[in-house]
């Protein structure tokens, strides 16, 4: 079987920042990047969209603060004994529970979108991960055509990587 | 997988790799004297549950409870374990907003704390309950009866807010471990890596998972924020909404708040101590870090000192007799004892945290934190014992004292929170390696390393 990707594998940041920049000028656009930590220069190179997980959490925290207000309203009304002398609708107490489900479906949501969105728990492999990209060296997998492919591994070497294999 | 090592010497700066190996090293086969210290802490929890069930058989009488003094060490120590957990989240939420970069090395350890003391509080109200198997009533459910909880009482907002915190400070702990376990899983061989490659969810550390993984942690930690501040003053409602003297005052909120992460940083010094030793992490867990915890638990320990001298101070400006009495009774009744070790542990033995020398020892920061932990369990039975036992009718002063089954549950619990953490440090890393990697200059051909 042909290979879809070639993959370097770099021992310094700056040889790999280098070479991603590289890819990025010539136009290669399926690129991934496996870091054992998250680098802000990768980051800038690869000048990604904002992460949508923030709109999770605006939607959990939300449905958390509404869900919270009806619950204790909803179930106030449908038992409706006066307790403290107090109405049976009382929203200052009511707060409380607002708050809490506010920030337990906003937590909750918010895991789920970077779920949804980082494609975790991940069954199959992934193209080009070696283990050592999780201990101090970083990988990048440009994927394309055969002729893609071959100015692809001419950049990693020549940006300095250590190894450069197809995968 | 790499064993521990020998004693470390080197406190250089580690690079990546040694970070890899030297953090994965503490998951090796158990030594000796982490099955002597799990055998010790299983024993303690078979006690406890012996103490419990002694308890359910016989009810509640074996305790020590006197009429109206309900509220004894079960509730004492209910709040003693919920203030425990709270430093943990200020460490990895408050502290990460912050970007206080100390706080890296010793987060996981805090945050694993925080989730096994509230694991540990949980049980205390369902054990100071008469009927434990009736628990569940107090959670708002559809049922035959129609009938739904209360929520206008801070009891109910209670459970709210310590599941809710139970369950965002364990997500939080397990999304954090998340890089780690991946990273702990590419080190392994055979089963374990098996293991780790599920726990890990196929972690793989790359652009498009660390872009949403910061996304999410960063959010998640705004979250937190709020909501560690707000649990403790959840707890202090509990008693700060009835009128009992010495309970309500304005005062509790922050005064529980701010005693809940002395008492928290107290007891993650107490922790991390012996764990670095024991796993050899001095190049990590560095005498700078418990400098740092040292100075939050003076600043705490100052804000704890002033809330008492607010409650004395403001009991005696209201000129209200049953206020006034209750607080001369805290101090010079026969609970004299308690208010005094309180004040000595919590506000007097911390005043030698203002000398870098002993802020710098080990040894004497070690022997504080177990003063500090013993003073705020006094607190909180300062708190609830001496109130209940002087209230507004003399006739109904007592007296009230745990009796053994209630110190059995006591000791039990310390030993299943502990139990808990053992088995924590034996599966986990203990310290966060991609963080701590994080805080590191990385490689680079042009500069350093």
């Amino acid at each position: 079987m042909s290979a879809t990707g070639v993959v370097g594998v770099f021992g310094y940041l700056d040889d790999a920042v280098h070479a991603l920049t590289e890819l990025k000028g010539r136009g290669y656009t399926q690129l991934t990047v496996y870091s054992p930590v998250p680098r802000h220069e990768l980051d800038a190179v690869l000048a990604k969209k904002e992460s949508p997980v923030r709109l999770f959490t605006l939607v959990g925290g939300l449905t958390g603060v509404s869900f919270g207000f009806f619950y204790a309203i909803a179930t106030s009304l449908d038992w409706p004994l006066v307790t403290g002398g107090k109405p049976i609708v009382s929203l200052p107490p009511y707060i409380v529970i607002g708050f809490e489900t506010t920030i337990l479906l906003g937590a909750l949501v918010t895991v789920a979108g970077m779920f949804l969105n980082a494609r975790l728990p991940k069954l199959g492999r992934s193209p080009g991960y070696d283990p050592r990209f999780s201990c101090d060296k970083i990988g990048i997998v440009a994927f394309g055509g055969p002729s893609q492919l071959e100015g692809a591994r001419e950049v990693l070497r020549d940006a300095g990587a250590e190894e450069v294999r197809d995968v | 997988m790499a064993t521990l090592a020998a004693p470390v010497t080197d406190l250089s700066e580690p690079t990546y790799a040694e970070v890899n190996r030297d953090i994965v090293a503490t998951l090796a086969p158990p030594t000796r004297t982490w099955l002597l210290g799990m055998g010790l802490v299983v024993l303690g929890v078979a006690f406890g549950g012996f103490c419990w069930a002694y308890q359910i058989k016989d009810g509640l009488g074996i305790t020590g409870y006197t009429p109206p003094i309900f509220w004894g060490s079960y509730i004492t120590t209910f709040v003693f374990w919920v203030g425990i957990a709270h430093s943990g989240t200020l460490i990895s939420a408050i502290l990460l907003l912050f970007r206080a970069a100390w706080r890296t090395a010793i987060y996981r350890a805090a945050e694993a704390m925080t989730v096994f003391a509230v694991m540990t509080a949980g049980l205390f109200p369902i054990l100071h309950l008469g009927r434990a198997w009736f628990f569940y009533w107090v959670m708002p459910y559809p049922n035959f009866r129609g009938l739904w909880s209360n929520f206008k009482s801070p009891l109910v907002w209670d459970v709210f807010a310590i599941s809710t915190y139970l369950t965002v400070s364990a997500t939080f702990l397990f999304m954090g471990l998340i890089p780690d376990v991946a990273a702990v899983r590419d080190m392994a061989a055979g089963w374990r890596k098996k293991v780790y490659g599920v726990v890990s969810l196929g972690w793989k550390n790359s652009d498009r998972e660390w872009q949403h993984f910061g996304r999410m942690y960063l959010f998640l930690a705004a979250l937190a924020t709020p909501l560690v501040l707000s649990v403790h003053s959840v707890v202090s409602w509990d008693f700060a909404m009835a009128i009992v003297p010495g309970w309500h005052a304005t005062i509790f909120a922050p005064y529980f708040v701010a005693g809940a992460i002395f008492s928290g940083c107290g007891m993650v010094i107490t922790i991390l101590v012996p764990l670095r030793k024991a796993l050899h992490l001095e190049r990590y867990i560095q005498v700078r870090h418990f400098e740092s915890l040292a100075k939050l638990c003076l600043v705490t320990s100052t804000i704890v000192a002033y809330a008492y001298g607010t409650e004395f101070f403001i009991a005696w400006y209201s000129g209200d007799a049953i206020e006034r009495a209750t607080f001369y009774n805290r101090a010079f009744g026969p609970y004299w004892w308690a208010t005094w070790t309180m004040f000595t542990c919590n506000v007097f033995i911390p005043l030698l945290l203002w000398f870098k020398r002993i802020r710098t020892d080990l040894r004497a920061l070690f022997v504080i934190s177990i003063f500090i932990n013993i003073g705020m369990w006094f607190e909180r039975f300062v708190i609830i014992v001496t109130s209940l036992s002087h209230e507004y009718e003399p006739w109904q002063w007592a007296y009230y004292l745990p009796r053994w089954p209630e110190l059995g549950i006591l000791v039990g619990s310390f030993c299943w929170f502990s139990m808990w953490f053992l088995l924590f440090v034996r599966f986990f890393p203990v310290v966060a390696i991609a963080e701590v990697k994080e805080a590191l200059p990385p490689p680079m051909r042009g500069g350093h390393r």
